[in-house]
Formats: C-alpha cells, structure tokens, sequence
C-alpha cells in the first residue's frame, strides 16, 4: 500500500477538535468578554500581568500546545471546505492553509521561551 | 455508455445552499476559518508582547475595540457551534461499553459537557487567580 501522509493530518485534525471543543470557549471568554462584562479584575489582561502568567514555563508549553493543534485542526478544515466550495486548486490552498499554520507555530516558537 | 448520459446539474459552490442540513454542515465546517482568525490574533498578541509595554497595549485596544469585540461575538458563537458538532458526533466516533453493555449515545455527549464545564472552571481558576 502507498504510503500516505494522512494520518498525521488527520491526527492533529482530531486532537485539535477536541481541544478546540473543550477550551476554547472559554478561552474567547477571558480573552474578550471577561473584563467587559465585569466577570474578571479589569487588570486580567494588563502587560505585566500576562508576561507573569506566561513566565512559567508549563504555562508556555499549555499556550503552545493548546494554540499549535487548533490551528493545525483549522487549517486542515479549510483545506477539505475549499472543496466544499468548489474551489480545487488543493495543492495551491494546501499550501496556503498550513503555510500559515506553520507560520503560527514557528512564530510562537520564536517568541515563546523569550516572554 | 449511452451517448448522451444523464447529468444532474449541480452548482460547484452553491450547492450547499440548497436544503438546511447542507447548510448546518457548512456552518460546521466554516467554524475553522473564525476559529483559526481567532488562534492568529491570539499568536500576534504573543508576538506584541514580546516588542513591549506599548506594542502590547496597542493590540489590546484593537482586540477592545467596536470591529474586535464584534469579531468576538461571532467567533465564540462559532466555537459553541464546533463544540457542539463535535460532542455531538463522539457516541459514533468512540462507542463505548462498560461491562459488553452499550452506553447509551446521550451519556456520552452528556459526559462531554460535563468534561467542559470542568475544563472551562479550571482554565478560568489558573488564568484568574
């Protein structure tokens, strides 16, 4: 049988639809409704407070992994829906769908252990 | 083959538009590109953080502006949407029993949102306090 790079794809697809499902909802709440609705101290997102939650290094590593599989997970999605579309140039929007998932996760990289 | 065979006319990009469960399908599937919108804002702010005090702050007023709060609301309602979809597929993907006895379909999704309630108090616990 060929072999096929499928599975991989597939496996960051359903890791990070699972973890999309699971987290972030709320994650979009303390991101953007949080502070507004009075739910959280208006100091929730202030620099200094988020460059001290992001100094442990677990909280990189939780930050890194929970943003690399959803974006890999939407990606991949985009990728089959260009088809749904009608769109089928795959290999041009192959490229574009996870060029710019790995440009995500490589800028994370750079930026991460730094912060 | 006969020499002039039967072709359905269907509509390259429009189909889905045609009955209500194709269009639930595309509103799952479409819930990708504002999830993704949403992880690239997310990883932008990173980057700004790591330029500085003032590049930071100037990411959140967009992220707190009118267009970014709107962008919000639409990005978390299609992330209840994905949630959703997904939950709701779970007995199929992974049936399980417990002692050669089927779990019924709706434990499983229960069990889901049970799971995100709890996933949800604890993210919020270590992020707020």
């Amino acid at each position: 049988m060929a072999r096929s790079h499928k599975p991989i794809v597939w496996g960051l697809f359903a890791a990070g639809g699972t973890l999309s499902a699971f987290v972030l909802p709320v994650l979009i709440l303390l991101t953007c409704f949080a502070v507004p609705l009075g739910l959280a101290p208006a100091d929730l997102l202030a620099y200094e407070r988020v460059l001290g939650l992001l100094g442990h290094p677990a909280a990189k590593l939780a930050v890194f992994g929970v943003l690399f599989l959803v974006i890999w997970h939407a990606a991949h999605r985009m990728r089959i829906t260009a088809h749904d579309v009608g769109i089928r140039a795959d290999t041009l929007v192959a490229a574009l769908c996870y060029g710019i998932a790995a440009i995500a996760t490589v800028a994370m990289l750079i930026v991460l252990p730094g912060l | 083959m006969s020499r002039r065979p039967y072709k359905r006319e269907v509509s390259k990009g429009g189909w889905w538009l045609t009955q209500p469960r194709y269009i639930r399908y595309m509103a799952r599937e479409f819930s990708c590109v504002l999830i993704g919108a949403y992880v690239l804002v997310l990883v932008t702010g990173l980057w700004r953080l790591s330029e500085g005090q003032a590049q930071y702050e100037a990411w959140l007023a967009r992220v707190e502006s009118p267009a970014g709060r709107l962008f919000a609301v639409v990005a978390m309602l299609f992330a209840l949407y994905h949630t959703y979809t997904w939950f709701q597929v779970t007995p199929k993907a992974m049936p399980l029993a417990v002692n050669g006895k089927k779990v019924p379909g709706a434990v499983i999704v229960l069990g889901h949102w049970a799971g995100l309630a709890v996933a949800s108090v604890l993210v919020w616990l270590l992020v707020v306090n």
